[in-house]
């Protein structure tokens, strides 16, 4: 049976005939789902950095891996999703400078060579020094090809790496807006579809990541703390919740104003973008995105959380309240994820010409299927672990240099 | 309209024109001449060199008679045959939308494959206000939101005003797709890379009509060179009021439609 | 310059050696010439096979054929509408010809009744329309004629004929109210058939002091905004009521 002969049936409406295949599928989902993470582990990542917010020290260097493990995959999801990805390299050769896609390569090469990568080298550069002192084998190697030779360590040499490591940071926070405002105009700027077309998108865009990437280092922390059996540092715990209350409170003010304003300019497309929401996208919307991705974490960490009044407008004991920070971040996850998907799918499933709607069929298998999708879900956290093999973020690895590495 | 549309015709006619009015003579003394005399057409098309074709010479651009569409499907179907277009029901480079106004405001539009097989005649179970049918197709934009977005510069507008798609060129990223207003694009599932109408460029630089043009029986599609005062196009643009479709996304269309009801989108 | 800053120097002027070297060799020749994008796609695309010949293409050898289709009704409908993409045939006139549709299928999808069809454009029922004949039998495709002049307006105004006929205007002819030429029925186009002209033209049924049945609505032909004809506000072929 032909899929998209499957899809006319369930056409509600008029749609172009040539709206009938959909072109951006999970895949185009997960991308700015990816990106959202970098941007918002990075930005948390320089709260230690810039604003000097001590509490959250112990996620600095774990960010900054999480960061590039989600930069790395990131590219990977457009690069399964294009007809041609062995063309790809034409972006860098003939880039269309009208085109919001071609600064893609400008964008994340800006960021994960200039940011990225330089922060955490001149971040690690002292400890691969010391580290490849220590070692046999290829860690030594690795180490010492990962200083590129750049093995003074004097304190001259490591006063200029943490002069250069906050410039770096400094450029960090507007590159890492960039990034993520960056994918937002992607979608935000396509006139031809109302339902993407606002210059609140971008914005939109930028905060969510915020949210999931606090949510993400959150939980990423909390995790790592439990398998390596060492005690969770509370405070750090209470102000990521705290900050991630925030972030989530500037989100939905932003969701909710894009949406009454929609609301209240009621132009041509709004009969059919209400028809939208409260049909095919009233679960990922109504339910996953705004309800337990939004309220229910909101209502939790403010009253948990240290956010509002410094003991919590519940005082509930360390164990718990961990664990309900967890769940928060949990949902926040699931609430962006279908953010994303609102976007991306939802921008695809009305009729260009306001009159119908369409279905979206999953695939499993294939390139474009589910399990690619998984799959490059799954490969962040792997490539993670990687990175935290070679790069122990851990505060042990780094105050006791004279100890062999790693644990 | 744009300026550069009335910028006042070259000085010698094009090639096209004189052929065709060579070929309309020929055409009348044919029952005399041509009896028996089997010269293939081609070759009498191949007469005309392609290098003598210049692309600043020309800026392209068609014109419907919303009124005096019949909604055959000659067009779409001639479209597919010409530009060797999928057949399956979900790709096309021009398509015929048949729209039914009731009495109690509520419109109807449908498109059962393009309009290629007709339209099966329903009895209507309301009081018709009005009907009519729209052939679509690119809108060959002046200002094409696929060009803008296009990373690589895979799809691109002529110097005589038609938007092309590299096939080797392309990397079928789909932006340019998401990107036109008037759902005219598809990513053609045998080469993986974006495909829409190209105004049949290889027909027209050789002075042929586009398909659907060609085939068009009731003449509601016009074809023509906006730089030229005398054509049927010209006269198209001259006596109707001209409407184009979302005007407010500034696209600037040129593919001009006489007669279009507000309900068209 | 610390050691640091020379050694990310030297990967980053490599970095951009590359990508400049790349670019040397992988952009394509033509790209650029005429704009962006490669000038080879545009004669690429030039060089795609024609299909379809053209109507002037087929008149070199058909010209019988074209002499008659050139005056006939069918004039602006191609030759290759009805037998296809001939591009091919006039390569090899000989091994490659064209199909000709002799089937009932093939014309109703132009004549075939459609309310959504312009009105005047000829259609008939194919269900009840001489069924089984074929179309050409009595029709020559190359210059139809009717085999007869119409009898019933609703050959061509099939929309207002079926309107009319649900309606409380059913029992009255077409030409009580549009007096028409017999030459329309031959060029329709040419010699367009009349519509009442004066309020008092409906009045003959609908003034109070008609000498029409009863049942018939009455207006006071005074008062009743004697601005406008009548059929500027109420359509006769389907007018208000019930």
């Amino acid at each position: 049976m032909d899929p998209l002969q499957e899809v006319l049936r369930q056409v509600t409406g008029y749609i172009y005939p040539n709206e009938v295949e959909l072109h951006w599928g999970l895949l185009v989902v997960v991308y700015p789902y990816l990106t959202g993470l970098v941007a918002g582990a990075f930005i948390l990542a320089s709260l230690v950095r810039i604003f000097d917010v001590k509490e959250v020290q112990p996620t600095y260097r774990l960010a900054l891996l999480t960061a590039l493990a989600y930069l790395i995959v990131a590219p990977l999801a457009l690069l399964a999703h294009l007809g041609h990805p062995l063309r790809s390299f034409e972006i860098f050769l003939t880039p269309n400078f009208h085109s919001a896609m071609a600064m893609f390569g400008f964008v994340y090469a800006w960021y994960l060579m200039v940011v990225l990568l330089l922060e955490i080298w001149l971040d690690y550069r002292k400890d691969m020094v010391l580290w490849a002192q220590k070692e046999t084998g290829l860690r030594r190697w690795v180490h010492r090809l990962l200083t590129l030779g750049a093995n003074d360590i004097s304190p001259n040499a490591l006063r200029f790496d943490r002069r250069a490591s906050r410039f770096i940071t400094l450029i960090g926070i507007p590159s890492a807006f960039l990034l993520h405002g960056y994918v937002g105009f992607i979608f935000g700027s396509v006139k031809a579809n109302p339902w993407w077309s606002s210059v609140l998108i971008p914005v939109v865009f930028l905060f969510s990541a915020i949210v999931s990437g606090i949510a993400l280092m959150l939980l990423i922390y909390f995790l790592s703390t439990l398998l390596r059996a060492k005690p969770v540092d509370m405070p750090c715990m209470d102000k990521l919740a705290s900050f991630l209350f925030y972030a989530l409170v500037v989100d939905f003010s932003l969701e909710m104003l894009d949406f009454i304003h929609r609301l209240y300019e009621a132009e041509e497309s709004i009969h059919i973008l209400s028809q939208l929401v409260f049909s095919r996208l009233f679960l990922s919307l109504i339910i996953l995105q705004a309800f337990l991705g939004t309220v229910v974490p909101l209502v939790l960490l403010g009253s948990v959380s240290p956010a509002l009044r410094r003991k919590g407008i519940l005082a509930l004991p360390e164990e718990l309240r961990r664990l309900l920070y967890a769940g928060a971040a949990i949902l926040i996850q699931i609430g962006i994820f279908s953010t994303r998907w609102n976007v991306v799918i939802g921008g695809q499933l009305f009729s260009k010409s306001l009159r119908g709607l369409t279905v979206y069929k999953m695939q499993l298998m294939g390139l474009e299927g589910l399990f690619t999708s998984a799959f490059l879900l799954l490969l962040p956290i792997l490539l993670l672990l990687l990175l935290i093999y070679i790069l122990p973020p851990w505060p042990e690895s780094e105050q006791h240099v004279e100890a062999p590495a790693g644990d | 309209m744009d300026d550069s549309k009335h910028i006042s015709p070259p000085a010698d006619q094009p090639a096209s024109e004189s052929r065709r009015e060579f070929l309309h003579t020929f055409s009348l003394a044919a029952p005399l001449l041509l009896l028996g005399l089997r010269i293939s057409a081609i070759e009498a098309l191949a007469a005309e060199p392609d290098a003598a074709y210049n692309a600043r010479e020309h800026y392209y651009g068609m014109g419907i008679d919303v009124s005096k569409c019949i909604g055959c499907g000659r067009c779409a179907d001639a479209c597919k045959n010409e530009n060797d277009v999928p057949r399956e029901p979900y790709y096309f480079r021009t398509w015929v939308e048949r729209y039914v106004i009731g009495a109690d405001g509520e419109t109807d539009v449908d498109s059962p494959n393009g309009g290629i097989g007709g339209f099966a005649s329903k009895i209507p179970e309301k009081e018709i206000l009005r009907t009519f049918f729209v052939p679509k197709l690119c809108n060959q934009c002046t200002d094409p939101p696929c060009v803008q977005v296009c990373p690589v510069g895979a799809t691109f507008a002529t110097e005589d005003g038609v938007v092309l798609v590299d096939n080797d060129y392309c990397i079928g990223c789909r932006y340019c797709i998401q990107a036109c207003p008037y759902g005219a694009r598809f990513l053609d599932p045998r080469t993986h890379t974006a495909n829409k109408c190209t105004f049949c460029y290889h027909r027209v630089v050789k002075g042929l009509l586009p398909a659907c043009v060609e085939v068009c029986p009731t003449g509601a599609r016009v074809f023509g060179d906006l730089r030229q005062h005398n054509s049927p196009l010209a006269r198209f643009t001259r006596f109707n009021k001209i409407m184009t479709l979302k005007p407010h996304l500034n696209t600037k269309p040129k593919v001009f439609y006489a007669q279009l009801d507000e309900e068209v989108r | 310059m610390t050691q640091q800053s020379s050694r990310l120097l030297l990967v980053a002027v490599t970095l951009v050696v590359g990508l400049v070297t790349a670019r040397h060799f992988l952009v394509p020749k033509t790209f650029g010439q005429r704009g962006h994008y490669r000038a080879a796609a545009v004669d690429a695309i030039e060089k795609l096979p024609i299909r379809y010949a053209g109507r002037e293409a087929c008149a070199m050898c058909h010209a019988e054929i074209v002499a008659t289709h050139s005056k006939a009704r069918h004039q602006s409908v191609a030759c290759e509408v009805c037998h296809g993409p001939a591009a091919a045939h006039t390569e090899s006139p000989g091994e490659i010809k064209p199909p000709a549709p002799r089937t009932r299928g093939y014309c109703p999808l132009c004549h075939g009744y459609d309310p959504t069809r312009p009105t005047g454009f000829p259609q008939i029922d194919p269900v009840s329309h001489n069924p089984v004949k074929a179309c050409i039998s009595c029709h020559n495709p190359h210059a139809p004629e009717p085999p007869h002049v119409p009898e019933e307006c609703g050959a061509c105004h099939g929309q207002i004929a079926r309107s009319k006929a649900v309606s409380r205007h059913a029992q009255l002819a077409c030409v009580q109210c549009h007096i028409t030429p017999e030459k329309h029925k031959v060029t329709p186009r040419l010699v367009h058939p009349e519509k009442p002209r004066t309020r008092e033209f409906c009045g003959t049924c609908h003034a109070q002091d008609a000498r029409s049945s009863t049942e018939i609505l009455r207006i006071d032909m005074q008062s009743h905004n004697s601005r406008y004809l009548c059929w500027q506000c109420h359509y006769p072929h389907q007018p208000e009521g019930d």
